[in-house]
């Protein structure tokens, strides 16, 4: 033990990276223009998309700085508020947004300043506003789909077709097993993935009416429809892994990628990373089982975020210039091709026949409940679902009881509940 | 100028940079914590002053009070394990060490080896060790035929695991700490002792015990900070969230999630993370200094 020490320097530590942060890499030069990001793994394709951008735009580089995924809204908050950071940044979605746009620290963004927000579906700029006055504050490049990847090679080799019902779906997983395949990769250690799993799963059961009545009032996460909902997931667990309860993030994308489970609950944003982790892996992609034949098979989807100006930069003419960039088809098009992700910019070519099928499914979506509705205030439904489906899969918890706990924590901050 | 006058200008010129590094690194920090903690806050800014409502909240209301009060649970069970098992073990060999026995010096060396890894390599490690499909343990224990269970993943096994580990990784500290206690026991007591006919447990209760007080008021102290400002390991191998379902949850975690947010939702809370934190602060500085106060008055001069 003895961490105090430890503490007091890592204290320290983050506090001097923080300084050298601020102080190093506040203000660019004139002409050049800085961008900050949560995504150190992009900065091959930022570097090309940059490029394209310094050609259309002759005189303006753009400087590319990344920082951890977990400590950067901490780190942007705390350079904005000191009235630094770059000129451009990267901004989370929904609830991640509205913090740091609603403390003024972003320019508003409307369509006689940056026409190319046009070119985006109204859904994807909603994301990127602010809930009170719907007043827009960064430019959305991904959406993201939560479904079920699976292993056509597996499939293949144990003879199971790919289900397209709940019942299908159970019987293929008995198949898979018997076969000697751990049917889904999934295992519930990494709390958040818990979140993605019911998101996937759910949302078929639950449909859009029910999300009208959760936004209404009319109904809360202790309804009949999402405790049932949340039951089912029950029967998923006898094809996790063995041990499933101690399988994290990380050992169940090993599974998957190498062909030891047939499938793998998860987001779209996994492709790019399960490709470059087995080249030859034959996956697809397909939206979760449907309740009964013919009835609607609703995949979850989410806007990832935006790309946002800084209220304190010095070169804003500049840096709107680059954000209206990233609005054009020209940019989603190479966003797409370069990153694996799917642009929501209105006719962006997915030539990536993946990314083309995932976009398909997307055309029978729902939203991804807690991150669009419920990340706005603390505990969060995020926060608060992972932990209950986490425990009601490791069997300490019933759907009621989830469902009663994730209400009571939202209700704290969301008058529509605190009716009920 | 009187030379005591001299004298004063000079410890005051010479303490200056300490005490300045100490007011703006230490004290104003912890000053601006307090503050924050009664307030509301959207993001980093900070809004209207709530009083004391972010402490109500935290000790009081739901979801809130649940996770504030298991996790303050969680701590304490760590401490006491940490007590028995880290503290216990190492004052056993300690003693054995003290012993001189043939390759007593390569065993000190192995005993301590652990303590130089940072706690991120490992709660990274035995994260591995410990994974239920290729760990290194169950695979061990099923060599034997035993089915180990998903130690990190049972909320039953859970947090016995990181304190076992914990435990592996700094025994060599605590051992160390004694032994040089130990060592300062002059050798004719215990040789007295011994012709007295004192077997070893008897040495170990009623000699040694009392003479390495000061090293007991040590570990007891530093176990106690260390135990209620447990973070690194929880975070490598549970997650901000104490998974599974909150059975790894301790003050630490709790406090980070909540003032700057988990992956799941980037949304941070400073003003009940504040408030978090200062009664953290308050808790193990005031029982700190209680402890440090009892034991310093059974440490005997020699």
């Amino acid at each position: 033990m003895f961490m105090a020490s430890f503490h007091r320097l890592a204290r320290k530590a983050a506090l001097a990276a923080c300084f050298s942060v601020v102080a190093g890499t506040g203000v660019a030069q004139a002409g050049d223009i800085t961008f900050w990001t949560w995504r150190q793994e992009d900065r091959a394709a930022y570097t090309e998309l940059f490029r394209d951008f310094t050609r259309a735009n002759p005189g303006i580089n753009v400087k590319f700085e990344a920082f951890p995924a977990e400590t950067y809204n901490t780190i942007l908050s705390t350079a904005l508020a000191g009235g630094r950071g770059a000129d451009v940044v990267q901004a989370r979605a929904y609830g991640g947004l509205e913090q740091v746009a609603k403390a003024g620290y972003l320019v508003p963004l409307d369509i006689k300043t940056v026409p190319e927000l046009g070119n985006l579906p109204v859904e994807a700029l909603a994301a990127e506003s602010l809930r009170a006055d719907r007043q827009v504050y960064a430019m959305p490049y991904a959406s993201q789909t939560l479904g079920v990847f699976i292993n056509k090679a597996v499939f293949s080799a144990a003879g199971v077709s790919v289900p397209e019902t709940w019942e299908q779906f159970l019987a293929a997983c008995k198949a898979l097993k018997d076969k000697g395949y751990i049917p889904i990769a999934n295992g519930t250690a990494t709390a958040w993935m818990d979140e993605v799993f019911t998101g996937i799963f759910t949302n078929p059961f639950l449909g859009p009416e029910f999300v009208a009545d959760i936004q209404a009032g009319r109904a809360t996460f202790e309804d009949k429809r999402y405790t049932t909902a949340l039951s089912r997931l029950l029967e998923l667990r006898d094809y996790f892994p063995p041990g499933y309860t101690g399988i994290d993030y990380a050992t169940g994308q090993q599974l998957f990628v190498t062909g030891r489970a047939a499938m793998f609950a998860g987001g779209s944003f996994e492709i790019s990373n399960f490709r470059k982790q087995n080249p030859k892996l034959d996956m697809g992609f397909i939206a979760p089982p449907a309740p009964t034949a013919g009835a609607a098979r609703y995949v979850a989807k989410f806007f990832d975020g935006g790309y946002a100006v800084n209220a304190k930069s010095p070169n804003q003419a500049d840096a709107i210039k680059l954000v209206r960039f990233t609005g054009t088809k020209e940019y989603g098009d190479r966003f797409a091709a370069l990153l694996g992700n799917i642009s929501p910019i209105k006719g962006v070519v997915l030539a990536d026949p993946l990314l083309a099928e995932v976009a398909k499914l997307n055309e029978v979506s729902m939203p991804y409940i807690m991150a669009v509705y419920f990340r706005f205030d603390s505990p969060t439904g995020s926060e608060l679902l992972s932990n209950g489906v986490q425990k009601m899969l490791g069997g300490s918890a019933t759907p009621e009881q989830v469902g009663a706990e994730v209400t009571q924590g939202i209700a704290r901050n969301y008058p529509p509940f605190q009716k009920k | 100028m009187s030379f005591g006058h001299r004298r004063g200008w000079w410890i005051g010129f010479l303490l200056a940079p300490a005490l300045v590094t100490m007011a703006v690194f230490v004290a104003w920090p912890m000053l601006g914590a307090l503050r924050y903690a009664f307030y509301d806050f959207h993001g980093l800014k900070i809004g209207g002053f709530v009083g004391l409502q972010n402490f109500v909240d935290v000790l009081g209301e739901p979801p809130y009070r649940g996770w504030t009060y298991t996790a303050l649970w969680h701590n304490t069970i760590v401490f006491v394990s940490l007590m028995v098992l880290q503290n216990g073990v190492a004052y056993l060999l300690a003693f054995a060490l003290l012993q001189g026995l043939p390759g007593h010096r390569v065993h000190r060396v192995i005993v301590f080896l652990p303590v130089v890894l940072s706690a991120v390599i490992v709660g990274f490690l035995w994260k591995l060790f410990l994974n239920p499909l290729f760990g290194l343990v169950n695979q061990a224990l099923l060599l034997v035929g035993v089915h180990g269970p998903p130690w990190l993943g049972s909320e039953y096994t859970a947090l016995g695991s990181l304190i076992l580990v914990n435990t592996w990784h700094w025994l060599g500290f605590s051992t160390l700490v004694f032994l040089a206690g130990m060592q300062s026991v002059p050798a004719e007591i215990l040789e007295a002792a011994r012709l007295d006919g004192a077997t070893n447990a008897t040495l170990l209760r009623r000699i040694i015990w009392p003479l390495v007080a000061p090293s007991t008021t040590i570990l007891f102290t530093l176990t106690f900070i260390g135990s209620f400002n447990w973070f690194e390991l929880p975070y490598v191998m549970a997650g901000l969230n104490g998974s599974p379902g909150g059975a790894t949850d301790v003050l630490g975690l709790y406090f980070y999630r909540t003032a700057f947010g988990s992956v799941s939702s980037g949304l941070q809370d400073f003003g009940h993370g504040s408030a978090l934190a200062v009664l953290m602060f308050a808790f193990v500085g005031s029982c700190a200094a209680v402890a440090l106060h009892v034991l310093r008055r059974r440490e005997v001069a020699l």
